[in-house]
């Protein structure tokens, strides 16, 4: 008898154990957490001065595919439509992630100089997620609009 | 940078023409979120910085984070004006500074 209620003590110090490291899990994932739709509307509103967006502007085209097999370099083009003018061209065009480790993915800064707004690039996505192209004109107006991409395989690494 | 970034600039132009300018560096973009093998973070280097400028007047450039993938990828265009020299930079988080120039004749 005296035996059976040590092995059940042990049994228990093991469960307990095991929640123990469970919990540490839990609280190691979350220290790892992932932007949310909410991080990437805040950081575009920090870097376009909290000026109002124009969501879904047909001003501003995304390419990217559909589905990512490899999150590790996703192709991305971002058009906006502009004369690139002096007096009216696109200043910066901010690419921002809702599902990867941080929102912000480049800022690319334009000028009148590069005559037409469109640039191209590689990024690394962690998950499926919305990518989302902010264009910042010269009159301070901000165009904004996201495109969804599944990712097979992510690409932040860790 | 070990290796040369490739840059793909048109030799010549017509005056007012919109060129388009591909860049490709060799980085290996380590974002600072992956563990290596002794379970510790990987610092993280990458490149945050490209410039492209011409006549000491930057036309165009990018803010990079570690979402960008390795070896970093960027096209974008530019009005050829004059000719003459286009300088490229690319700088990393040890402040390294990679430079290029192209020359480009505009008729």
């Amino acid at each position: 008898m005296t035996k059976t209620n040590e092995n059940m003590v042990r049994v228990d110090r093991r469960e307990a154990l095991k929640v123990a490291g469970a919990s540490v899990l839990a609280i190691g994932f979350a220290s790892t957490a992932h932007a949310t739709p909410e991080d990437a509307v805040k950081y575009i509103g920090e870097k376009t001065g909290g000026a109002a967006a124009t969501e879904g502007s047909a001003k501003v085209t995304i390419k990217l595919p559909e589905i990512a097999e490899n999150g590790a370099t996703v192709p991305i083009t971002v058009v906006v439509d502009s004369p690139m003018t002096d007096a009216d061209h696109v200043k910066h065009i901010h690419l921002v992630a809702d599902g990867n480790p941080s929102p912000q993915i480049v800022s690319f800064n334009l000028t009148p100089g590069c005559g037409k707004a469109e640039v191209s690039t590689r990024i690394r996505l962690g998950k499926t997620q919305n990518v989302i192209a902010a264009a910042v004109m010269s009159d301070g107006s901000v165009h904004t609009n996201k495109q969804e991409v599944k990712v097979t395989i992510g690409g932040c690494g860790g | 940078m070990s290796k040369k970034p490739r840059v793909k600039l048109p030799k010549s132009a017509q005056k007012g023409e919109i060129v388009e300018v591909k860049t490709l560096a060799t980085h290996g973009m380590e974002t600072g979120n992956r563990k290596g093998k002794d379970g510790n973070k990987i610092p993280r280097l990458i490149l945050n910085k490209f410039t492209c400028s011409f006549g000491g007047k930057e036309i165009f450039s990018a803010d990079m984070h570690p979402s960008v993938s390795a070896n970093p990828y960027i096209a974008f265009n530019i009005r050829a004006e004059s000719s003459g020299e286009y300088t490229f930079t690319w700088i990393d988080d040890n402040k390294e500074v990679t430079e290029v120039k192209e020359t480009m004749t505009v008729s």
